[in-house]
């Protein structure tokens, strides 16, 4: 059959965003892909030169509407290195609690649009329904349920709500049950394990060389975690597991993002018990000097975000460079994506979990 | 009161009326013309065909009024609130899709593109027609009913493949051609399925199928395996999840429907429940005991109910699983059931040698 080139996107309902994703088929049968990003360049990191530095923090949770959280801390950590600050330890702690309950947020609205993308809207329904408890829990804390504005350079921006420990309690116990109704959904649906397994195959040295990071790399069996090789905030001192699994397709992908999640619920718990009392936050300086540079990497539910920063001897940056994890990862969509079929795309690039916010910031 | 002789006391009493008002205006000849046999049983086809017509379509719009409401509830939530219960729905999204300005992609051929969706519902209301509904309530009683509404099935997958085609984009073409490659995996088993059904009573009349499992029993307990079959293949005939890999959304956006908007896709939409209608119908009249229960209401109410606890597990089915793929759904039937089929075939034919049917 003749060869053709097919554009699943910018507009697709594949497409969780904006962009595309040209691949060429053989009746249905994938021959060669090529991601196109950038449909959604914002000039991220030019915006930011022209900002003072507690300016971009709103701006930072734009990077990616899906895990604000994560972003906006990554961006207060990078200026905490550059203006060599020491964060308040009971802000260390409440920003691992609100990090770990953004990554549960953030697995969750992947794991809706995967059911989507497979055509099954019940998952969709069920993860967004646990969702809403996390964003209940951060309109709590912070007044937001989406972009958070929360983290602050030199600590955080209020203290942990009345009650906080209780609601957080709550909704993990609430969570966890209900988790383990939607995994059976999953795990135990014959049709759902034949969608998942065995497509988009990356072998653990392919993922490393190709730079990709997070639950992706994981589940191709490389025990990669930024929490754990090189522990920012309070993760030092909390005990967890790094979650992989060694078969590389679409289906450890997904495992691994479920078992993060449970993995996240123990951190919050802990966390929360071993929280000290003390002041959470610092009064930083408003200017950094002219030519220091500081940098920051942690890990983004989607893998490792990293931020480099220069001074500039004003209350603006001279340069703020993002690293966007999926802006890689896509990169390695070709591998993942060569020799199956074209019915295998939802699949594959929902296992990705998309964040184009972030990719073309 | 069977439907055909209600129609045509209807019929009689119309044709009087309007005979009467032209005899009194003194057009005698014409109004004696119109109580000859041949007008009123003219006038007594139409009422039944309309009344089958009228009552098919009505189902099918409860059906996706139950399909939204039961899936409703199987995801956590209310489903569809507008009106009473949710009832006027289909009446709102049949207006809006009836304002909707009908949009014709430049380079269709114009001919196909409009004919598809023509022979699509065409043949899904044609279908209506040959169902019964009691022993009294049908249109048409035909010797091998059976046979021919399987043959009206299989013209809806050609519809799709030349209604893709024609509608001259890539993914409508893959959807039209997974429509044809859907049709291939599951046209086997189901047959092979309704022909143990055949076996057994001896029939392709769905009166007499109806009236044999009334004398013994309903051929869903002999027949289990078939049945399961025939349920299976019968979600791929009517394009359900999680068989709907022609217009499988996420990868196809809309499938073969893609280029159709407005009323032709609010039709072709209807058809499809038009069609899910007939499905569980037949799955009812073939295994279930068609209208057979207890005699204290009548044996369509017995008919309607078995076909929407039917509908509701195949929208259950819709709930709790995902879309399969043109790979897999090849190998579930000619893998799984096509030998399931023929296992089930062999136990009819042992069934009825050894004379137990």
């Amino acid at each position: 059959m003749a060869e053709m080139w097919l554009n699943m996107g910018p507009q697709h309902p594949m497409t969780h965003g904006l962009w595309n994703l040209r691949v060429k088929i053989d009746g249905e049968t994938i021959v060669e892909a090529e991601p196109v990003v950038g449909y959604l360049h914002r000039g991220w990191e030019k915006i930011a030169e022209n900002r003072m530095y507690p300016q971009i923090i709103p701006l930072a949770d734009r990077l990616c509407y899906g895990a604000s959280m994560s972003w906006e801390h990554l961006y207060c950590n990078t200026i905490e290195d550059m203006m060599e600050l020491e964060v308040p330890d009971r802000a260390k702690y409440i920003r691992s609690i609100v990090l770990e309950a953004q990554r549960i947020g953030s697995h969750l609205m992947w794991l809706a649009a995967l059911g989507t993308d497979l055509g099954s809207y019940t998952i969709f329904l069920y993860s967004v329904r646990e969702r809403e408890l996390f964003l209940d829990l951060m309109q709590n804390l912070c007044g937001a349920r989406l972009t958070y504005n929360y983290c602050r350079i030199g600590g955080v921006r209020n203290d942990v709500p009345a009650n906080f420990e209780r609601d957080f309690d709550r909704v993990l116990t609430h969570f966890e049950k209900k988790m383990s109704g939607l995994e059976a959904l999953m795990d135990q649906s014959t049709v759902f394990r034949m969608r998942m397994e065995d497509v988009g195959y990356i072998s653990g040295e392919q993922a490393r060389n190709l730079g990709v990071t997070g639950p992706n790399l994981r589940g191709s069996g490389v025990e990669y975690d930024v929490r754990k090789d090189d522990p920012y905030e309070a993760y030092a001192d909390l005990d967890f597991q790094v979650c992989y699994e060694n078969e590389g397709d679409a289906f450890a992908r997904y495992r691994v993002r479920m078992d993060e999640m449970y993995e996240s619920c123990k951190i919050i718990r802990q966390a929360i018990k071993q929280m000290p009392k003390g002041p959470y936050r610092l009064k930083p300086p408003r200017t950094a000097e002219k030519g220091k540079s500081g940098w920051a990497h942690v890990e983004d539910p989607r893998g490792e975000g990293f931020m480099y920063a220069i001074g500039n001897g004003t209350d603006r940056p001279y340069r703020l460079k993002v690293r966007s994890p999926i802006f890689v990862t896509v990169s390695a969509a070709p591998v993942m994506l060569v020799g199956y079929k074209v019915a295998d795309v939802p699949a594959i690039m929902g296992s990705v979990d998309m964040c184009l916010g972030e990719t073309d910031r | 009161m069977s439907l055909y002789s209600f129609a045509y006391g209807l019929a009689l009493w119309i044709c009087e009326v309007i005979a009467w008002i032209f005899n009194t205006i003194g057009a005698s000849g014409i109004g004696g013309w119109l109580v000859t046999p041949g007008v009123v049983q003219f006038l007594q086809v139409i009422i039944v065909a309309l009344i089958v017509f009228i009552v098919g379509f009505l189902v099918s719009i409860t059906f996706i009024w139950q399909e939204r409401k039961i899936l409703g509830r199987l995801m956590d939530r209310r489903g569809t609130q507008v009106g009473v219960l949710g009832l006027f729905q289909n009446f709102a999204d049949g207006l809006k899709a009836f304002i909707k300005e009908i949009i014709i992609p430049k380079d269709v051929d114009k001919w196909v593109y409009d004919a598809a969706p023509v022979i699509l519902i065409g043949v899904s209301c044609f279908m209506i027609g040959l169902i019964p509904w009691g022993p009294d309530f049908y249109l048409a009683n035909l010797s091998n009913g059976v046979l021919f509404v399987f043959a009206a099935f299989s013209i809806a997958p050609f519809a799709i493949l030349i209604g893709g085609w024609a509608s001259n984009n890539k993914y409508t073409v893959m959807g039209g051609m997974r429509a044809a490659g859907q049709l291939i995996s599951y046209e086997v088993p189901i047959l092979l399925s309704v022909a143990s059904v055949v076996i057994l009573a001896g029939s392709l009349n769905f009166l007499t199928i109806v009236q044999q499992q009334e004398d013994s029993m309903w051929y869903m307990f002999p027949l289990i395996l078939g049945f399961v079959v025939f349920l299976v293949s019968l979600i791929a005939e009517i394009e359900r999840i999680p068989f709907d890999l022609p217009e499988a959304e996420a990868e196809l956006v809309e499938g073969w429907m893609t280029e159709y908007g407005g009323m032709r896709f609010g039709l072709v939409m209807l058809a499809e429940y038009v069609r899910a209608y007939v499905a569980c119908s037949v799955a009812v009249l073939l295994f279930l005991g068609g209208w057979s229960g207890p005699s204290f209401v009548w044996p369509e109410i017995w008919f309607l109910l078995k076909v929407f606890i039917l509908f509701a597990i195949f929208i259950w089915v819709r709930g709790a699983l995902v879309r399969v793929t043109t790979k897999q759904i090849l190998g579930i039937g000619w893998k799984r059931l096509m030998p399931l089929a023929l296992v089930n075939l062999g136990i009819a034919i042992a069934l009825k040698m050894t004379g137990v049917f």
